[in-house]
């Protein structure tokens, strides 16, 4: 019962940051500075996320930055999401079988 | 028009549920040795689809802490969703009904807000509850196995799978840092300090997602000053 509780208390909690800002701001935000903030927070999350912890995904830390490095080239040439993503999963995993 | 986005979402969404399948079967290891059980794990999952949150969880779980300290530590580890939330109401139609915030709310997590953000134009909640169908029953699943069983899946496959999480990313922020020249340093500048943070022993005692929210901040608030958003782009 006290884990189910627990859980409960997670769920609220977590909830309830997602979705204050989501319900709060309702309008456009006319501050340049906080729109630029918000402009760049995604890309700066996601590039920290990704780096360095892809290094750590495979035992032999080059076979992930051959899939880090084409990743970012085949994404910065405009290959779609999918390919992307699946073309680093394939050859990271054909590399690690090798 | 919504059913074609919707559709997209799903499709566009299967990285992300391969790549939760994955990281939610540790998720299930780990909350097999807090002793939950495999029900208490799947609703966990299945209600709070979050990797950083549930992983602290077990410790406090296994350790009996107070309901307090446990909604503390969700409130801190989560908080990047706070930010994320921002910018999504910010990414909507100003007009779109209420209920649609407070459904996809549900879904913020890094990797379905990083699909979302990369859309063209505003957001469709049509996108993102195509991307929720098929990501939280991934994540869910995933939980599930994990708890149940140990060596599903050969140690090569769950890396390849974890890459395909990590490639997604990637294919989010690098198409937007070729439109806008700003972008590929501030990239560049995120990803070395993200290194730095974590090779330096000085910054041990930061939690991983509160160096995440930490970074965020600094770089994306120097940004702001330093490279304002032309207003007709903002």
């Amino acid at each position: 019962m006290r884990n189910y509780i627990y859980i409960l208390v997670m769920a609220l909690t977590t909830y309830f940051i997602r979705v204050i800002p989501l319900t709060v701001f309702r309008k456009e935000i006319t501050n340049r500075t906080f729109r630029s903030f918000l402009t760049y927070v995604p890309y700066v999350t996601l590039a920290v996320m990704t780096f360095p912890a892809i290094l750590e995904i495979t035992d032999e830390p080059w076979i992930a930055w051959v899939g880090f490095l084409s990743a970012m080239v085949l994404a910065y040439n405009r290959v779609s999401l999918f390919v992307v993503s699946l073309g680093c999963c394939g050859l990271v995993l054909v590399l690690q079988l090798i | 028009m919504h059913r074609d986005t919707y559709f997209r979402g799903m499709r566009e969404g299967i990285p992300v549920m391969l790549g939760y399948f994955v990281v939610s079967i540790t998720i299930g290891i780990a909350a097999r040795k807090a002793s939950l059980t495999a029900a208490q794990a799947g609703i966990m999952s299945l209600t709070n689809l979050t990797s950083a949150g549930q992983f602290a969880s077990f410790a406090i779980i296994a350790s009996g802490a107070p309901y307090l300290e446990m909604l503390i530590s969700q409130a801190v580890i989560n908080l990047r969703y706070c930010l994320m939330s921002c910018a999504l109401s910010q990414k909507v139609e100003t007009d779109m009904p209420f209920f649609h915030r407070l459904f996809m709310a549900f879904g913020i997590t890094d990797e379905i807000f990083g699909l979302a953000i990369g859309q063209k134009g505003k957001l469709d909640p049509w996108y993102m509850y195509g991307v929720m169908t098929v990501a939280i029953p991934g994540w869910t699943l995933g939980t599930l196995v994990g708890i149940l069983s140990t060596g599903v899946l050969p140690g090569s496959v769950l890396n390849a799978m974890n890459m395909a999480l990590y490639g997604m990313f990637i294919a989010v922020f690098m198409p937007a840092a070729r439109d806008n020249r700003i972008l590929l340093p501030i990239i560049f500048v995120s990803m070395g300090a993200s290194a730095l943070f974590q090779a330096l022993p000085v910054f041990d005692f930061i939690s991983s997602g509160m160096k995440i929210i930490i970074l965020t901040l600094i770089i994306s608030m120097g940004a702001a000053v330093l490279f304002p958003v032309p207003e007709e782009e903002a």
